[in-house]
């Protein structure tokens, strides 16, 4: 690339900067507070329910009320309330399991039409998949930490 | 020169010049003597853009977004070839006296106008321009009109909102945000049918007289989510290149209309056409600016192949018809992106073409 190009892109880019609209910050992060805090004061309370009436262990519950969530997430997704929701909430429904249950079940529902084989299943962690990847590596990282800890009896 | 002098004796050369004084090609500009009549044309949109501010302009607004298939895929095929039906019916032909199609869309491969096209007995030339589709297929169509190697000729343009989604961006029930410098896929299908003119006065329809062919232009901008950004320098090419080669002003026009920059674009545009001397003013606008309401919230405005499309085939077309429009620039503006391209850390590219249509 010539000088002259890389400046006037470089410009470019600086006045585009100042054209385009920023994202709204506080907004968005009120709501993602407000829609995150729900789902967890939800989770809590199947928790609580759970431990009532079941005499579960508390890991057990643990995972029933994981179960439940991702449950929910992937009906409110069946029937295209997830999506709503994500729209103003950003993070606030991403990052808890629920976003993880709605990326899985969006693009099982999106690749449905291509047949359950190369369809549903190929294209089923297409988004979701990265998390899975990420937490079994940083999962391995931090074993290999915790182990070399032991070796010096930490 | 001495030498070009010579070469021009020669009669192979002298009838060559000839060829050039019926159809003269300025620079990327091509002015027709006779111009291209416009004789019909269809608009099909989706709910939401049938909802807008221009819904009573619309030739068909769908019920809902599969048209009673079972994919999108499938619908927006359908609705190619709803539009381009209604189209050839608008214009008072029949099937058979339509000698070919120019047509495209978004999709890989793009399926959705060449599944449309068989359907019909006709050539079939499919065309991908990204959103600069429809001011692409009117320009080479017109062409082909003009210099007398076809007679009559449909060219249609659309999109999908939801094929889009899945082909460039994230599966439709993905809750995610929009960055506020997105833009909104238009649903929906323009098709126009285009016939020869014996002379420029003998045309009661709408004309295409000069088109101006785009040349590629990427000013570095990365951010998938800001095409308008991405297009707008070839936007402000295309029209510069055009008043150049045509000798002409914006004031000269009645209205400029850029296919999809959205706001931010358009902004951009009238900023890059101020700096070249051009200034534009309220003869300016953004057909994806024009397609959605301020409530409808659809981030910048409306983006892909059936945004212009059926703002021509709906709105444009209908003031001229009307007389309300003497002479018009339509340029298509497209964004030359893959997904593959772009996460392999590739700029966007941007080109566009402009059409000239006088009433």
């Amino acid at each position: 690339m010539s000088q002259d190009v890389e400046t006037r892109n470089e410009q470019y880019a600086d006045y585009v900067k100042k054209m385009a609209l920023p994202s709204k910050y506080f907004p968005s992060l009120i709501w993602a507070f407000l829609i995150g805090g729900l789902i967890t004061i939800l989770g809590q309370s199947f928790y609580l329910l759970y431990e009532t009436v079941t005499d579960l262990s508390p890991e057990m519950i643990g995972a029933l009320v994981a179960v439940t969530l991702i449950g929910i997430a992937a009906f409110l997704t069946a029937i295209g309330v997830y999506d709503r929701i994500g729209a103003f909430s950003g993070g606030g429904s991403i990052v808890p399991i629920t976003g993880f249950s709605n990326a899985v079940s969006a693009s099982a529902i999106e690749h449905r039409k291509e047949g359950i084989i190369f369809g549903t299943c190929t294209n089923m962690f297409k988004i979701a998949g990265p998390v899975i990847v990420v937490g079994v590596a940083l999962s391995w990282l931090v074993g290999f930490i915790y182990f070399i800890i032991g070796l010096f009896g930490g | 020169m001495e030498r070009g002098k010579k070469e021009c004796k020669r009669p192979i050369d002298i009838s060559h010049k000839k060829q050039a004084q019926t159809n003269p090609r300025h620079n990327q500009t091509v002015v027709f003597k006779n111009g291209v009549q416009i004789i019909g044309g269809y608009s099909i949109v989706g709910q939401k853009e049938g909802g807008g501010p221009l819904k009573s302009t619309f030739s068909k607004i769908m019920e809902d977004e599969y048209f009673g298939e079972k994919t999108h895929e499938a619908a927006e095929q359908k609705m190619f070839e709803y539009a381009i039906r209604g189209a050839i019916k608008s214009a008072g032909l029949e099937r058979g006296d339509v000698d070919m199609m120019f047509s495209g869309d978004l999709l890989n491969q793009i399926t959705s106008s060449s599944f449309a096209a068989r359907s019909f007995d006709m050539m079939f030339i499919g065309i991908y321009g990204a959103c600069s589709t429809m001011a692409l297929t009117l320009g080479i169509a017109s062409c082909l009109v003009e210099a007398g190697f076809i007679k009559n000729a449909v060219v249609s343009a659309g999109s999908h909102f939801a094929t889009a989604e899945r082909q460039y961006r994230t599966p439709l029930e993905l809750g995610n945000q929009k960055p506020p410098n997105a833009q909104w896929t238009v649903t929906g299908v323009g098709a126009s049918v285009l016939t020869s003119s014996t002379s420029p006065s003998a045309s009661i329809h709408p004309r295409v007289t000069s088109v101006t062919f785009g040349k590629v232009c990427d000013w570095g901008v990365k951010d998938v989510n800001n095409m308008g950004a991405a297009m707008a320098p070839s936007a402000a090419h295309t029209l510069i290149a055009h008043f150049r080669d045509t000798n002409t002003k914006p004031e000269d026009y009645c209205h400029i209309f850029t296919g999809d920059l959205g706001k931010l674009g358009e902004n951009i545009c009238r900023d890059l056409l101020a700096n070249a001397n051009y200034p534009v003013d309220a003869n300016y606008t953004d057909c994806g600016r024009l397609i959605y309401g301020k409530s409808q919230n659809q981030y910048q405005g409306g983006s892909g192949c059936g945004c212009s499309a059926v703002c021509l085939n709906g709105f444009i077309l209908n003031k001229l018809r009307k007389g309300e429009y003497k002479k018009i620039l339509f340029v298509g503006t497209g964004a030359l992106l893959s997904p593959v391209a772009s996460f392999q850390g590739n700029t966007v590219p941007g080109i566009s073409h402009c059409v000239c249509i006088e009433s």
